[in-house]
């Protein structure tokens, strides 16, 4: 048998020939099942457009913006769960990502390379462990915590924004070092070359450099926060109200699509679930692609990993 | 390979057992839980598995078809039953109270709360709880000046509807603003799941109160309160003062009453029937079978089981007209 | 210049404190989970059944076997879906189809697991009429298929070409190349990111609120409704008794071991050089 050039030969030997080396059928099988991811994300969004479709006919944009929920009068209203999901997650991210990115400093700059990827080895197990195992830790030990630190009810926003804190830490601390760790050597030796301190070369050239990745990380993780939902649903107290303190209970989209769903009896009230539920997918595939733009970014332009 | 095999044989059902599924109510949750586990041990080839995800939970997985039979303590009303397909028939299995349970640091004695404190506090206006409303009712008890951590459910519940339906019998500004249901638009107070989650919720914070079944509150040695009834007397949720309640009811010919804010001088104001929702027609013969058989133990041997767990056995007259009714199961 | 010193040495000092609170945080969860499940893991726990509420004792063996279960569907229906589409993306695909089928995979992994559950429950508990662990795997299977998809890609355009050109040169057809050289050769990180991808949604419990519900007893084959470990410590975790958030911290030490065996084994033991971004 000779040799010859993969193209050419399937070509030269037709269809039946094609067929019968099989390469047609495995592209036609493989094609298919990549097809069935396709269909299988459309009819998600289908149902979710289809379940809504009571609640969007009867209160259009208003439901975004009204804070009434009540299944009795069959008044429904967005506000208080995304304001909660909002703040839950915005407050999460102030906390995680100074200490994310501090990390993620030390380890790409100042660990010798051995101790740095063990460490985020251990990190990044962070991200292994499930929901509910940081919700039973939120339980019984944050939710008292709170309570002797000043939140009367233990449960609420704030301690919601701390569990949240530290599940999206790994996903700072990963990424961000990625980033930095891309960026060229030439860039901190040229600024240590003009009398920075390392701590100078990091913060005023490689951390900038390394902007995209790092904001890519934070989007990520607030994607993430976002749709978090039983760590939250055990510690934010279910009120679906808008409180001033940060201390007092809230709710969220996913916590009350958790409590609700099996029981809504009134298909309005089914179609207001499945609506928040669309509302939080349409949030979050809004901030996965702008993250995915953000960290595809850095990665193009530093060096090859 | 062996591995492989033995972990397919999982996948494979066993055809020895018959499994009915239940979902529903948390307020006989304790009750409906041990009754399950006498009958399973009487007959070992059926598995009745109920899940307490509330009442609403029940009403709606029944109606959807995915479980074979609910449990509620809110019977469905006209409006409900006209829209169901599955028209469920009401089948009351025990008599329970909805207690007001309270967390006081150093505070033992049972406290007393009239409609209006109760209405009042539910509505977020009593807010401390040294107010005077309570303060009335309750003299000489040192009641300290904190503020009231107000728990209620935030599932469909059943207990809530109990909790409601009085509340709006009592309180016309309750029923105006708020009126009754499974799930209500609360003026104060936060959420927790099911009579679990508020028994969970109240035990662990100081100075909270919340409504559950007498059950829960005395399994987790909680204190809780006497309530004012319709006819003047503070008296306290026991067996006793529920059967009073139950005593004065007329029971229609579908089971469907509500005995809250009974008149007697010895009846809890807030107690409650709860129901099996079966549906009036099953397909499966070897389930519909199960069913009737399972309601005939409970209403017999099964009443017998209530009191340890503080729930009340149902009047012999309604047993009697249940019996009978159980001929419409088709 | 001194000043300068002093803030460069306070600022590292300062990161690695941070390094240091985040790595002390896994030790910490495992730590409580140890102490407090340790306490409570027990002979008795893991073979029996749970108690009704109120009776001291019981056990969590059907959540175990449960998540066991569901585990060996997802893994049967989901990662064949995601490993012959990742097979495609790598190896057969052209034009544009590629890219929105990739696009669409990154929509589905940001899927909030609650939505999720919600149309498992709408695709199968609502037409099979019943609650099942069918419908649990199925909204698991969701989930992993973005995973899986990803990770065989990645790890096969991470064979060379050169493996591709050498078979093809020996006379071998397209599809015989992909099945016998390029496979094996990424079969390894497949493998590892796999195993990853199906312990990330072992532990997710809002997707099986809807699907698998729950179940007091042994639930037999695949078609009935199944108590999972995940749920199970939810549901313990927020009830009053006692006794039964010993067990949710047994059955949490339980799941965390599960979780961090897998992770570690796969990531240490099969691919010491691979990729962690996988």
């Amino acid at each position: 048998m000779a040799a010859e050039p993969v193209r050419g030969a399937s070509r030269a030997r037709g269809f039946l020939g094609r067929l019968r080396a099989g390469d047609q059928v495995a592209s036609l099988i493989t094609a298919t099942f990549a097809a069935s991811v396709l269909l299988l994300a459309a009819l998600l969004v289908f149902e979710l457009f289809r379940g809504s479709a009571l609640t969007r006919d009867k209160f259009g944009w208003a439901f975004l913006f009204t804070g009434i929920w009540d299944p009795v009068a069959g008044e429904f209203g967005a506000l208080p769960f995304i304001y909660g999901t909002v703040v839950t997650s915005a407050l999460a991210l102030a906390m995680a990502v100074p200490l994310g990115l501090g990390a993620a400093i030390f380890l790409s700059e100042l660990a010798p390379p051995r101790i740095s990827d063990a460490l985020t080895f251990v990190i990044e197990l962070l991200a292994a462990v499930p929901s509910v195992i940081y919700g039973l830790l939120g339980v019984f030990v944050l939710v008292p915590l709170m309570r002797q630190v000043g939140a009367p009810y233990g449960v609420g926003v704030f301690t919601a924004a701390v569990v949240l804190a530290v599940m999206i830490l790994p996903f700072i601390v990963s990424i961000s070092r990625e980033a930095l760790l891309a960026v060229p050597r030439e860039q901190r030796e040229a600024a240590l070359a003009l009398g920075a301190t390392r701590w100078e070369s990091t913060w005023q050239v490689v951390v900038p450099y390394a902007r995209l990745g790092i904001f890519g990380s934070v989007f990520l993780a607030l994607a993430r926060a976002l749709g978090e939902t039983m760590a939250v649903t055990m510690v934010i107290g279910n009120d679906p109200k808008i409180h001033a303190s940060l201390l007092a209970p809230g709710y969220s989209i996913a916590a009350v699509i958790a409590n609700e769903f099996t029981e809504a009896t009134a298909d309005l009230h089914l179609s207001a679930l499945i609506e928040l539920g669309l509302v939080l997918f349409l949030l979050t595939i809004l901030l996965n692609g702008v993250a995915r733009l953000l960290i595809l970014g850095t990665t193009r332009r530093g060096t090859a990993q | 390979m062996r591995l492989a095999l033995s972990l397919l044989a999982l996948l494979v059902p066993l055809s020895a057992q018959t499994l009915v599924n239940g979902a529903g109510a948390t307020f006989p949750y304790p009750i409906y839980s041990k009754w399950f586990d006498e009958y399973h041990k009487l007959h070992p080839d059926v598995q009745i598995n109920y899940q307490s995800i509330g009442s609403g939970g029940g009403i709606r997985q029944l109606e959807a078809g995915t479980v074979d039979f609910g449990a509620s303590d809110q019977p469905m009303n006209q409006e409900q039953l006209a829209k169901s397909k599955i028209k469920p028939l009401h089948f009351p299995t025990v008599l329970g109270a909805v207690v007001a349970t309270y967390n006081l640091p150093g505070l033992s004695r049972e406290l007393n709360f009239t409609p209006d404190a109760l209405a009042g506090i539910f509505l977020g206006k009593i807010r401390k709880w040294n107010d005077p409303a309570l303060a009335r009712a309750n003299p000489g008890v040192p009641l300290p000046s904190s503020d009231i951590m107000l728990v209620h459910r935030s599932d469909g519940s059943g207990t809530t509807f109990i909790w409601t339906d009085y509340l709006s019998k009592t309180s016309p500004e309750w029923k105006s603003q708020v009126g009754s249901g499974t799930s209500v638009n609360w003026p104060a107070g936060l959420g927790a799941k099911g009579n679990e989650g508020v028994a969970g919720m109240v035990k662990q914070t100081p100075y909270s109160l919340g409504y559950v079944e007498l059950i829960y509150a005395l399994q987790n040695k909680m204190a809780y309160g006497l309530v004012r009834n319709a006819a003047g007397k503070f008296v306290k949720p026991d067996l006793a003062s529920v059967t009073a309640a139950a005593a004065a009811a007329g029971m229609p010919d579908d089971f469907r009453v509500s005995i809250t804010n009974a008149p007697g001088k010895d009846a809890y104001p807030i107690s409650s029937f709860t129901w099996l929702l079966i549906p009036s027609q099953i397909q499966d013969s070897a389930k519909k079978k199960i069913l009737v058989d399972f309601l005939r133990w409970m209403l017999g041997p099964g009443q017998k089981m209530t009191e340890p767990l503080s729930y009340a056995p149902l009047p012999q007259r309604v047993v009697a007209k249940e019996l009978k009714a159980i001929a419409a199961v088709q | 210049m001194s000043r300068r010193r002093f803030v460069n040495a306070l600022m590292f000092g300062i990161t690695g404190l941070c390094a240091l609170l985040t790595v002390s945080v896994l030790f910490f969860i495992l730590g409580y989970l140890l102490w407090y499940g340790g306490r409570s893991l027990s002979w008795s726990f893991l073979t029996q059944l749970p108690k009704p509420p109120g009776e001291a004792g019981g056990g969590m063996a059907n959540a175990i076997v449960g998540t066991g279960k569901l585990l060996l569907l997802t893994t049967l229906i989901g990662v064949p879906v995601g490993f012959v589409a990742g097979v495609y993306l790598s190896e057969f695909g052209s034009g544009s189809f590629p890219a929105v089928v990739r696009y669409t995979a990154d929509l589905l992994n940001g899927v909030p697991s609650i939505v999720v559950g919600i149309f498992a429950y709408a695709l199968v508990v609502v037409p099979m009429r019943h609650f099942s662990a069918l419908a649990g795997a199925v909204a698991l299977s969701l989930m992993v298929i973005p995973i899986t998809m990803r990770t065989t890609e990645q790890f096969l355009r991470a064979v060379p070409q050169s493996l591709r050109e050498a078979a093809l040169a020996l006379g071998a057809s397209k599809w015989q190349t992909v099945a016998t050289v390029v496979i094996p050769a990424g079969f390894r990180g497949i493998l590892t990111g796999t195993i990853l991808g199906v312990a990330r949604v072992a532990g997710e419990t809002a997707p099986l609120l809807f699907t698998s519900f729950g179940n007091q007893y042994w639930s037999s084959g695949f078609n009935q409704p199944t108590a999972s470990l995940p749920v199970m410590i939810f549901t313990f975790a927020v009830s009053p008794y006692d006794d039964w958030h010993r067990q949710a911290w047994a059955a949490g030490l339980v799941l965390l071991a599960l979780m961090l065996t897998a992770n570690v084994a796969a990531r240490l033991v099969l691919s010491p050089k691979v990729a962690q971004n996988g």
